[in-house]
């Protein structure tokens, strides 16, 4: 998809929409629909991997140093991750966007 | 060159031209006056005859189903239904042309439940009026068959590659023996090359069909749907220009029948026309100055020669054979609609008749010409007439 989606004019659609580019659900981002983002606390995290594994969207990846963190560009902000995070370990807390945004104009 | 015709019944002939045709999967659930049409497919197929998969599903929403799917892989795809069949199978008439998926379909019109009625009429095609398909009515069993291997010709043009129902009157048309006159098997492979879907299923070159569409998208999405069914309508002139150029037998959106010089016209959809035929002849032998219209392409909507053929008459008396419930006539509303901004236009008057399989005689057509001159002088306090009923 080289046009962004709001650039998309009914010209450029193929025959009947057919998706002719395997994968492409990819470049949908599914991140905006987030009202809340979970926030990592690396020094609490036990690079157990619960939050990797309830993931339902699979946008938590592991990085090089064993941690885990959400891709936010998918994230819808469900809050699993922060549930299925061990009671001992509470490495994962969930912000409420607009929150955040404040805290970072701050 | 004249073919030799041969006596048969139109249901048959359609499976015949579906053989001519060579289709390679027929999907369908059989329901009365269809049914005919799907058996004769099912013996071809069993026999041998037809080299085609028949795929005997368990209702009409399975049929088309089984239609997308078969239309996807780049099948010459055929299915036919009726009445409640069509209603049944509703949801997925819209996702076939949508998806641009080329099936062709025979609806033997049939009116709806209830009460019950296996007979005739057009409720069942004015509740897919706006699915997107292409639409032909036909008027005999020579027009159905001809009009079947046209619609895939249409159909599968690289330029359409939209479904196409045609539309015939159940009983009156299904189950009538007509003097038919088949092409050539060499004729038809002429007119009608393989079936050459562009972006087929396949396994070596994988796409992705019926997505879903977003807010972002899905108004980009009708709108593409939109300027390519009405671009359609070129392609279908051109299709009627050269069967009846191989064929003898030509087609048009409107067909006029006694037009010149009519100051009064009647419109009509499907088989009624041949017996208005007889009325308006008689007619004309008194000296009336009537004429008859046959709207054969229903969608895309001929507007233009809707306007044209209308043009000079003072009176346009439109039956309809379905009831638009606290509306009116379907036919007559559209035709109202496409003459409304036009400076010089007749007077429109609606009757409906011809539900559930009454037959109209010529003296009801007569009757309803001569109401419709009377009320079109003295007006109406109605919006339409409902023709023979019993007060």
């Amino acid at each position: 998809m080289t046009k962004r989606e709001n650039e998309i004019t009914w010209k450029d659609l193929e025959i009947g929409c057919i998706v002719t580019e395997p994968g492409n659900a990819r470049q949908y981002r599914t991140g905006d629909w987030r009202s809340e983002r979970p926030i990592f606390d690396k020094s609490k995290c036990t690079k157990c991997g619960l939050c990797y594994i309830f993931c339902p969207e699979g946008c938590i990846e592991q990085t090089e140093d064993g941690y885990f963190e959400a891709n936010l560009f998918y994230c819808k902000g469900c809050g699993i991750c922060a549930r299925e995070c061990p009671p001992k370990a509470q490495a994962i807390t969930m912000v409420e966007e607009e929150e955040w945004w404040q805290k970072g104009k701050e | 060159m004249v073919a030799k015709r041969e006596g048969i019944e139109v249901s048959r002939a359609i499976a015949i031209a579906c053989k001519l045709a060579n289709v390679d999967v027929v999907a369908a659930y059989p329901i009365t006056p269809q049914t005919h049409i799907v058996e004769d497919l099912a013996e071809l197929v069993a026999d041998g005859e037809l080299d085609a998969a028949f795929i005997p599903v368990e209702s009409e929403h399975s049929a088309m189903s089984a239609c997308l799917g078969a239309a996807a892989v780049g099948a010459r795809t055929f299915t036919a239904t009726a009445g409640q069949g069509l209603e049944l199978m509703h949801e997925v008439v819209y996702v076939a042309s949508s998806m641009q998926l080329p099936i062709v379909m025979a609806v033997t019109n049939r009116a709806l439940s209830a009460p019950i009625s296996i007979w005739g009429d057009h409720s069942d095609v004015m509740a897919v009026r706006d699915t997107g398909w292409i639409q032909i009515f036909v008027e005999n069993g020579q027009q159905t068959v001809d009009n079947v291997l046209c619609a895939f010709r249409i159909a599968e043009d690289r330029r359409v590659l939209l479904p196409v129902m045609v539309h015939l009157d159940g009983f009156h048309l299904t189950h009538v023996i007509e003097p038919i006159s088949f092409p050539e098997q060499s004729e038809v492979d002429q007119f009608l090359p393989p079936n050459q879907y562009p972006l087929p299923l396949d396994p070596d070159k994988p796409v992705a069909m019926g997505d879903f569409g977003p807010p972002y998208i899905y108004t980009e999405t009708k709108k593409a749907q939109e300027v390519n069914l009405e671009a359609a309508k070129k392609v279908i002139l051109e299709c009627w220009k050269e069967f009846g150029g191989l064929f003898g037998r030509y087609y048009s959106p409107v067909e006029g029948y006694q037009c010149e010089g009519a100051k009064v016209l009647l419109l009509t959809m499907g088989s009624f026309s041949e017996t208005a035929m007889e009325a308006i002849d008689k007619m004309r032998k008194e000296g009336k100055k009537v004429g008859l219209l046959r709207l054969r392409l229903w969608r895309p909507f001929p507007f233009e020669e809707v306007r044209q053929a209308v043009k000079d008459a003072e009176v346009l008396i439109v039956l309809d054979r379905a009831l638009s419930f606290g509306y009116g006539g379907p036919v007559c509303s559209e035709i109202k609609s496409a003459l409304y901004n036009e400076a010089k236009k007749p007077k429109v008057v609606s009757f409906i008749g011809g539900l559930g399989g009454r037959d109209i005689s010529p003296g009801g057509f007569e009757q309803i010409i001569n109401r419709g001159i009377e009320i079109s002088q003295t007006g109406s306090e109605q919006e339409f007439e409902m023709f023979g009923v019993r007060e």
